[in-house]
C-alpha cells in the first residue's frame, strides 16, 4: 500500500487513519500550523522568480517607506507629508538644477553618493518648485499607508459580509448578494470618484475622503470569494460531525468555517494593495483629494497634465513619479500572478 | 431558455431602483440647504428665500417622498403636475459645464460610443490573437514573454502610459494630438452645410463624404485607442490563454488530432471556436465598461466624452452632474449587461440548461 500525500479529509501529520506502518513524508511545524493547502500555496508563491523579483521590489519600498526622513529630512515647519517647495516659480525645473529655498537637512548619504555639497533637485521640480524627489520619496509612505488601511477595511469588510451571506444561505443570502450585485453595477473608479466628491466638502480635503471612497465601492469582490469557499467548505464532512455534536452555530462559524475558508481570500487581499495603490494615484491625478503638495505619486504626476505640449522638455515631471507607482505596482503584480497559478485549481498537485 | 430569459428580466427592476437609491443615498450626505444649492443657478443669500426654496422642493420631507421627488419631479403647487424628475430625463442644472445635465450627456455621449466602436476593435483582435499564441506556445519563450508583457500591462496606469505615449508621440514627434478635432475641422462640423446623420463623427464624416474630417477625428482618437488596447490586453491574453489551454486537453481535440487533422485545423477550426467562450463574455463587458465612459483615459487625452466631463465635475464638486452622470451611466449598464446575459446564454447552452 503506498499513499503518497494525504487527501483532503484527513488532517496533516496525522498517520493513525492509515495505519502506523504507512511511511509519510515529513512535516514542518509551518505546514502542521498552516494546514497542507495553504502550506502548498506558501511554498508555491516563494519559488518562482518572478515572484521574488516581486517581493524584492516591494521590499525595497518598504525599506525607503520606513526610512524615507533619512533619506529626506521634512523640511521644518512644513508637515513631512508636504513636498518643500523651492519658491513658486510655474515651469518645471530640469533634474541637477540647485535647490535654494526651503533646502532639506544635508542627509548622511548624500555626497558620497552624488559626491556635491550642495542639495540640487535630484528629479528635478515640478510645477509650482515642488521637489519631484521628495515627493517620490514620501509617496512611498502614502502608498504603503492607503494601500494597507484600504485593503484591510475592505478585506475585513468583505469577510464579515460574506461569510453572513454564506452561513445563512436561502433567502438572506439571495438578498445580500443582490445588493452585492447593485454596488458593482457602476465602474469602482465611477463609484468612488463620485463618492469621494460628496465625501470631500463634508471632511475636507485630504487623503480621507478617497480613502472612505476606495473602501466603500472595494469590498465586493472579498465577499464573493469569501462566500463560495464558505458554500463549499459548509458540506465538508467535518462540518457535518460537528453540527452533529451539538457545536455551536457562530462557534462552527469562527472556529471552523472561517479559518479553513479564509486562506485564499487573505491572499488576494494582499495582492489587491497594488490596484488600490492604482486607484486611490488616478483619483488623486484627477484632482480629487489630497491638497496640492501633498507627497502623492498621482498628485506630482496629476502636475503633468498643463504641461503636455512640452512633454518633451519637462520629461522628468512624468517619467520619474510615473515609474516609480509602475515598479510599485508591477512588485504587486509579480507576487499576485504566482498566487494565481498557485491557486488555480487545474494546476493542483502539478506543482 | 424562456425561463431564464424571464429570471434574468425580472432583476433588472432590482437592479435599477437598487442604483437609483444608492445614488439617492450618496446625495442624502448633503444637508437641505447644500442640496437646494446644488439646483440653483445662483443661490439666495437671504435665509428666508432658502427655507422657502427648501419647502418647494420638499427637501424637509420624509425621505421616501424625497427619493419619489427625485425620480418623477416636484409638484407645482399652482398646477399641481409635477416638473423635472430623473425619470423624466431632468438631471438638475450642471454648473461645471453651465448647461443642462442631460444636454451635456447628449452632447458627449456620441463621443464616447465613438471612441468605444474604433477602441474594441484592436482590444479584442489583438488580445485574442495574443492568448491564442500563448497557449499554442505554451511554456516557450513567446509564452513566457507574453506572460510578462501583460503584467507590465496590468501594472501600467492607464495615466501613466497615456502621458508617456502623449510625450513621445505628440510633444516630441508631433504625429498624434489630443482633444477631438483640429481647429480647421471642428470649424467645418459647426457649419451649416455638415449633415449631422447619427452624431458618431467618424461615420458622419464618411457620410458627408469628408475623407479629411474622418482621418482628422480618427488620427485624434489613436492615442486613446492604443492607450485602451494596451491596458485591456492582458486581461483578454490571460483568460483567451487559459481557456483555450483547457480545451486543448479535451477529448474532442485529442480525437481530432487522432483522425489525423492538421495542427492548425486542430487549433483554429475546433479548439479556438469553443475556447472562445468565456472570452466573448469578457468582450461584451468590456465593450460596457468602454461605454460607460472611461473616465481616465478620456481625461488625460482631453477627449470630450462622459468620462472626461464627470472628472470635470467631481473636481469643481459639482455633485448635480457627477449624479446625474451616474444614473446614466447605471442604466446603460444594466440594459448591455442584461443584453451581454442573454447572447451569452444563446451562445453556450450550458448557461441556460443549468
Amino acid at each position: 500500500m503506498t499513499i503518497a500525500e494525504p487527501t483532503e479529509n484527513i488532517p496533516s501529520g496525522d498517520n493513525r487513519l492509515l495505519g502506523e506502518d504507512v511511511k509519510m513524508r515529513e512535516i514542518g511545524k509551518l505546514e502542521r500550523f498552516l494546514g497542507p493547502d495553504n502550506y502548498r500555496i506558501l511554498k508555491g508563491l516563494v519559488k518562482t522568480p518572478a515572484s521574488r523579483i516581486g517581493f524584492a521590489l516591494v521590499f525595497i519600498f518598504a525599506l525607503v517607506a520606513v526610512f524615507a526622513p533619512l533619506i529626506i529630512a521634512p523640511v521644518p515647519p512644513n508637515d513631512a507629508y508636504k513636498i518643500p517647495r523651492d519658491g513658486y516659480k510655474n515651469d518645471p525645473q530640469p533634474p541637477g538644477s540647485p535647490w535654494k529655498r526651503q533646502v532639506p537637512e544635508m542627509p548622511f548619504w548624500y555626497k558620497t553618493l552624488t559626491g556635491k555639497d550642495e542639495w540640487v533637485h535630484l528629479m528635478g521640480t515640478s510645477e509650482g518648485s515642488y521637489d519631484i524627489f521628495y515627493g517620490v520619496i514620501w509617496g512611498t509612505r502614502t502608498a504603503f499607508t492607503t494601500g494597507l488601511v484600504v485593503t484591510l477595511a475592505t478585506f475585513l469588510i468583505g469577510v464579515i459580509y460574506g461569510s453572513i451571506a454564506a452561513y445563512y444561505g436561502g433567502f438572506v443570502d439571495n438578498i445580500m448578494m443582490r445588493i452585492l450585485d447593485v454596488l458593482m453595477i457602476l465602474p469602482s473608479t465611477l463609484a468612488a470618484l463620485i463618492f469621494a466628491a460628496v465625501l470631500t466638502p463634508k471632511i475636507g480635503k485630504s487623503v480621507l475622503p478617497v480613502m472612505f471612497a476606495l473602501i466603500a465601492f472595494g469590498w465586493m469582490g472579498y465577499a464573493r470569494i469569501i462566500r463560495g469557499d464558505i458554500l463549499s467548505i459548509k458540506e465538508r464532512d467535518y462540518i457535518m460531525a460537528a453540527k452533529v455534536s451539538g457545536v455551536k452555530n457562530s462557534r462552527i462559524l469562527f472556529k471552523h468555517i472561517i479559518p479553513n475558508a479564509i486562506f485564499p481570500t487573505l491572499v488576494l487581499a494582499s495582492m489587491g494593495i497594488g490596484d488600490v495603490v492604482l486607484s486611490f494615484a488616478a483619483l488623486s491625478f484627477l484632482g480629487i483629494g489630497t491638497e496640492t503638495g501633498y507627497a502623492d505619486w498621482g498628485q506630482l504626476l496629476s502636475f503633468a497634465r498643463n504641461w503636455i505640449s512640452s512633454l518633451g522638455t519637462y520629461w522628468y515631471i512624468v517619467v520619474f513619479p510615473g515609474l516609480t507607482l509602475v515598479l510599485y505596482v508591477l512588485g504587486w503584480n509579480l507576487i499576485g500572478d504566482a498566487m494565481r497559478d498557485v491557486l488555480d485549481p487545474r494546476m493542483r498537485g502539478k506543482a | 431558455m424562456t425561463t431564464y430569459i424571464i429570471r434574468r428580466l425580472l432583476l433588472v427592476p432590482v437592479l435599477l431602483i437598487g442604483v437609483t437609491v444608492l445614488i439617492f443615498g450618496m446625495m442624502q450626505m448633503l444637508s437641505p440647504v447644500e442640496r437646494t444649492a446644488l439646483y440653483l443657478k445662483d443661490f439666495p443669500k437671504n435665509d428666508k428665500a432658502i427655507e422657502g426654496l427648501i419647502k418647494r422642493y420638499g427637501f424637509d420631507q420624509p425621505v421616501y417622498v424625497q427619493y419619489w421627488n427625485w425620480l418623477m419631479g416636484v409638484k407645482n403647487p399652482t398646477t399641481g403636475v409635477r416638473e423635472g424628475g430623473i425619470l423624466h430625463g431632468d438631471f438638475g442644472y450642471s454648473r461645471s459645464s453651465s448647461m443642462p445635465v442631460s444636454e451635456l450627456i447628449s452632447r458627449r455621449f456620441p463621443n464616447t460610443v465613438d471612441l468605444a466602436l474604433w477602441a474594441m476593435v484592436p482590444m479584442i483582435s489583438v488580445g485574442i490573437w495574443l492568448g491564442v499564441q500563448a497557449a499554442v506556445h505554451q511554456n516557450t519563450w513567446i509564452d513566457q514573454g507574453l506572460r510578462m508583457f501583460s503584467i507590465v500591462g496590468t501594472s501600467f496606469p492607464t495615466f501613466v502610459f497615456g502621458l508617456l505615449v502623449l510625450m513621445v508621440f505628440y510633444a516630441k514627434l508631433q504625429w498624434l494630438p489630443p482633444g477631438r478635432l483640429s481647429t480647421w475641422a471642428s470649424a467645418v462640423v459647426d457649419s451649416g452645410q455638415w449633415k449631422t446623420y447619427i452624431n458618431l463623427l467618424t461615420i458622419d464624416s464618411l457620410l458627408n463624404g469628408r475623407l479629411d474630417i474622418f482621418w482628422d477625428a480618427l488620427r485624434h482618437m489613436l492615442l486613446p485607442i492604443i492607450t485602451l488596447s494596451y491596458i485591456n490586453w492582458a486581461s483578454f491574453l490571460r483568460v483567451t490563454r487559459s481557456s483555450m489551454l483547457e480545451t486543448l486537453r479535451q477529448d474532442y481535440v485529442v480525437t481530432a488530432r487522432a483522425k489525423g487533422l492538421s495542427e492548425h485545423d486542430v487549433i483554429f477550426n475546433h479548439a479556438r471556436p469553443n475556447a472562445l467562450l468565456p472570452v466573448i463574455t469578457m468582450a461584451g463587458f468590456s465593450i460596457v465598461g468602454l461605454l460607460g465612459g472611461v473616465v481616465i483615459t478620456e481625461s488625460v487625452f482631453n477627449y470630450p466624452g462622459i468620462g472626461s466631463a464627470a472628472a470635470r465635475a467631481a473636481v469643481s464638486l459639482d455633485i448635480v452632474t457627477m449624479l446625474g452622470f451616474a444614473v446614466f451611466n447605471g442604466l446603460i449598464l444594466i440594459v448591455a449587461n442584461l443584453v451581454v446575459d442573454i447572447v451569452y446564454a444563446f451562445i453556450d447552452p450550458r448557461v441556460r440548461l443549468s
